[in-house]
């Protein structure tokens, strides 16, 4: 049995398409990646906000389902993405209420409170909560 | 008898190769980490107004070239899997090479931009901006490099017509890599 990818069960998720779609693929990107520098030029929060973040989406969502070729992937590696997905939620809810704070009931974070105090009596404006 | 094959490349109990599987596997895990550090770093960002005037000392030249150079390196990496089930070994040899250089390239532009950033006294413990700044990006840096030898290694059995598989594996991981960096782009260096 030589060694190539033709092992039972070896088969590639790839698609059919030829170079010259994957070209394609790449020149949208590409262009994206213009509208997402292009965007908060124009000094409009809510279209930098879109172009800078939504366009990193949309990039992100082209290259997973056209380079990596999740959509033709099986349902057991969507659920494996999900469950990720999922759990880095879980873990952001569960430290949600005490990012940005300095003390809690039971706590104090000496160290994050001179930090900020430091930075404010540079000049900085920071609203961290107290 | 050719090249011992190992048990796990043969199998596989959920229609998926299982070595794919596993890379998969490492890409979830992976989710976790960098969006655990992106998260954070955006929570941070709207709790702290000073962070925007931190990131306005970002080179935004420099991170839309190293943006280019992933995504054209993620393209290299498509086609040098797309070779390998041609059984083109050579041209997926170069191919992956030539991602290889986009690695290489993308981390030159990036120790030029952390030398001028240190030199001019913005380092990890200039402020939480900075530290989240050379965390994230250094972090990503290392699964660059990561990737690098990992492609480096396998190109060799690549050439000779071996393994064509893994081409398609260090792929997708490569293609995470260039995920994380288009979602560390706008927060480290657009967003003023």
């Amino acid at each position: 049995m030589g060694a190539s990818h033709s092992h039972a069960g070896n088969h590639s998720s790839g698609s059919h398409h030829g170079p010259g779609h994957y070209v394609k693929i790449w020149a949208i990107l590409l262009v994206l990646l213009v509208l997402s520098i292009l965007g908060p030029e124009i000094g409009v929060k809510w279209i930098t906000i879109v172009s800078a973040f939504g366009i990193a989406f949309v990039k992100a969502y082209i290259v997973v389902q056209e380079f990596m070729h999740l959509k033709n992937e099986r349902r057991v590696v969507h659920y494996a993405l999900a469950t990720s997905l999922i759990a880095m939620g879980m873990f952001v809810a569960g430290i949600y209420a005490d990012v940005g704070r300095t003390a809690g009931e039971n706590w104090k974070n000496q160290a994050a409170q001179s930090l900020i105090d430091k930075h404010a009596a540079e000049g900085h404006n920071s609203s961290a909560p107290h | 008898m050719g090249a011992q094959i190992p048990i796990a490349t043969t199998r596989s109990a959920t229609g998926v190769p299982t070595g794919r599987l596993a890379v998969w596997w490492v890409i979830a895990s992976e989710i976790v980490i960098f969006g655990g550090i992106l998260v954070a770093y955006i929570l941070g960002r709207l709790m702290n107004d000073y962070w925007g005037a931190d990131a306005a000392n970002t080179n935004v030249l420099a991170g839309s070239v190293n943006t280019f150079v992933l995504l054209t390196s993620s393209l290299f990496v498509v086609l040098a899997h797309q070779a390998a089930e041609n059984k083109e070994t050579d041209k997926a040899f170069r191919y992956i090479w030539l991602t290889i250089l986009g690695g290489l390239i993308f981390l030159v532009i990036k120790s030029f931009e952390w030398s001028y950033e240190i030199h001019h006294g913005m380092t990890i413990t200039s402020s939480r901006f900075w530290s989240f700044y050379y965390t994230a990006a250094g972090i990503h840096g290392l699964h660059v490099i990561a990737g690098m030898i990992i492609m480096g290694i396998i190109s060799f059995d690549v050439k000779k017509g071996k393994f064509l598989h893994r081409v398609e594996n260090i792929g997708i991981y490569w293609h995470f890599v260039d995920i994380v960096w288009i979602f560390l782009f706008p927060l480290l260096y657009i967003a003023k």
